[in-house]
């Protein structure tokens, strides 16, 4: 079998003294849709940080595309074809709607993502390109946050908290979409506290536990008590 | 002097604040760098103008030329491997490297140069004007320096609006985490940022040595009138810098309109109130951006 796309092994990263990972192991295949799930503080955010370079990591290795990924600076990560939709949307709110797209492609991998078929897959965008990002709703603001991280033509997407903070009919309708916006062959990296989303969304789903990958599945080999056990940790009796 | 030939004279003096204060505008802009030496480089950007114009025997603004890429390299290379080190969510590393190269620079120059005033001669333009009225003449090279100072803004602004370039800095302003994200080295986006920065204090420094004498110390006095520009107008906004300059510098010939008895100083103390004023009642400026820190 040859290499997965992504393949993480003993990743040990923190804040500081702060250490928020502890020895993860995961490997992404090329095309996979893996969900993290995991309690607040479980690592799941720090995770997608330390792929994208955010956070350094401390130990273990993670391999891109066949080549040691560590060693490439954050911001030389998306020329790879490595995509974070950040927690809280992050767009550059002085910079127009517009703007932010075309920072997104800023330092991006050759492809055929351009503003035209980002408005195609997420026509919401269209009436708000030359508004101010800072005053967009959150939903909007979600959908060019994830406009702009397909203007880079990434290999692998990780979307971090996309649900978060929004309406639930909102939360539907963009998770309803998600599989055609990032479109056939795409890998993508999700971590979502909506377990029911996250459940329906993807191929196989790990689940971390203070900074420990404490169960991985699919999402039908997985009962509701073992996730519950991986999420909370073992009762104690 | 009539009240309004002092504001016109003000008007074009406000274009060499405006021309000292762009780098602090920008760095600060752009990465919220404050740089205490701002000062004494423009002093000696004009010191080595007065280098290169004995050396090259040359006009002072052919020895531009020299002084400004200099200045540019200088600047790049201060903020890569210097500046950099100090950036960070403490503002006090910054504080004290930039407060201690400009007593480095200051001294050096005392070293190098004497503690003798110095000037650069420009030739005939330094007292050629234009007669507008039988009461307001406007000097030839203040309107130069004007001139200077408006071009300087309107190309940084467009090169800020206008530009992938200038993008990538606004948006390394907003975020330069999630910048990174987007492919944006920072750190290289900074360099840039403080070799502007320089260069466009050097082309103050030099203005400020044609038109007046200058001695190794006058630095501080150089980077208070830029800053109270910058404040007046607004930090962070490049418009607002040229407003403030100019604000600043008809308060200060207002100033001594009202009262020659103290000599140039109560031109200089009218300017301090203003920007104490403004601090006070519109701390943001004229043009500032409200709310984010």
């Amino acid at each position: 079998m040859s290499e997965p796309l992504l393949a993480i092994q003993g990743l040990s990263a923190g804040y500081g003294a702060f250490q928020a990972l502890f020895g993860v192991d995961l490997r992404v295949a090329e095309g996979e849709t893996v969900a993290v799930i995991g309690a607040n503080g479980a690592g799941k955010t720090t995770l997608l940080r330390a792929i994208a370079g955010l956070v350094p990591a401390t130990a273990g290795t993670v391999r891109f595309a066949g080549a040691d990924l560590l060693a490439v600076p954050a911001y030389r990560r998306v020329a790879e074809g490595i995509a974070l939709v950040p927690e809280g949307r992050r767009l550059f709110p002085s910079l127009s709607v517009e703007e932010n797209l075309l920072v997104g492609a800023h330092g991006r991998r050759p492809g055929q993502w351009d503003i035209g078929r980002v408005l195609e897959v997420l026509p919401v965008i269209e009436p708000l390109l030359s508004r101010p990002a800072g005053v967009l709703s959150g939903g909007e603001s979600q959908a060019v946050a994830i406009g702009r991280a397909l203007m880079s033509n990434p290999r692998l997407v990780l979307l971090d908290e996309a649900s978060l903070g929004l309406a639930p009919v909102v939360i539907k309708r963009l998770y309803a979409a998600l599989p055609d916006i990032i479109g056939g062959g795409t890998t993508v990296l999700i971590v979502e506290q909506d377990i029911g989303q996250a459940l329906a969304l993807a191929d196989r789903i790990v689940c971390l536990l203070e900074g420990r990958v404490s169960l991985t599945g699919t999402p039908a080999s997985v009962d509701r008590e073992d996730i519950t056990a991986a999420y909370f940790g073992k009762v104690r009796t | 002097m009539s009240w309004a030939n002092a504001a016109v004279q003000g008007v074009l003096l406000g274009g060499l604040f405006a021309l000292v204060a762009t780098g602090l505008s920008l760095s600060f802009g752009v990465m919220r760098f404050v740089n205490l030496a701002h000062g004494d480089l423009a002093i000696l950007a004009a010191y080595l103008a007065v280098s290169t114009t004995t050396i090259l025997d040359v006009n002072p603004f052919v020895s531009l030329l020299v002084v400004v890429p200099l200045m540019a390299a200088a600047g790049y290379l201060t903020q890569r491997y210097v500046f950099d080190r100090t950036i960070g969510p403490d503002p006090l590393p910054a504080i004290l490297v930039t407060f201690g190269l400009g007593v480095v620079i200051q001294n050096a120059l005392l070293q190098h140069y004497s503690a003798d005033s110095q000037g650069l001669d420009a030739g005939s333009i330094e007292t050629a004007s234009i007669r507008l009225t039988d009461d307001i003449a406007v000097g030839w090279f203040p309107l130069l320096t004007l001139g200077t100072a408006v071009v300087v803004l309107v190309a940084l602004q467009l090169l800020l609006s206008r530009t992938r370039a200038g993008r990538a800095f606004r948006a390394t302003s907003d975020d330069p985490d999630t910048a990174r994200l987007m492919g944006i080295d920072d750190r290289r986006i900074y360099a840039r940022v403080m070799a502007i920065a320089f260069a466009t204090v050097a082309l103050a420094g030099v203005f400020i040595g044609i038109r007046q004498t200058f001695g190794p110390a006058e630095g501080p006095s150089i980077l208070l009138f830029g800053f109270e520009a910058v404040v007046i107008g607004g930090l962070g906004s490049l418009w607002g810098t040229l407003v403030g300059g100019i604000v600043l510098g008809v308060a200060q010939a207002l100033g001594n309109q009202v009262d020659v008895r103290y000599d140039l100083l109560s031109g200089v103390l009218f300017g301090h109130l203003l920007f104490l004023a403004v601090l006070a009642f519109r701390p943001q400026g004229l043009f500032g951006r409200q709310g984010r820190a």
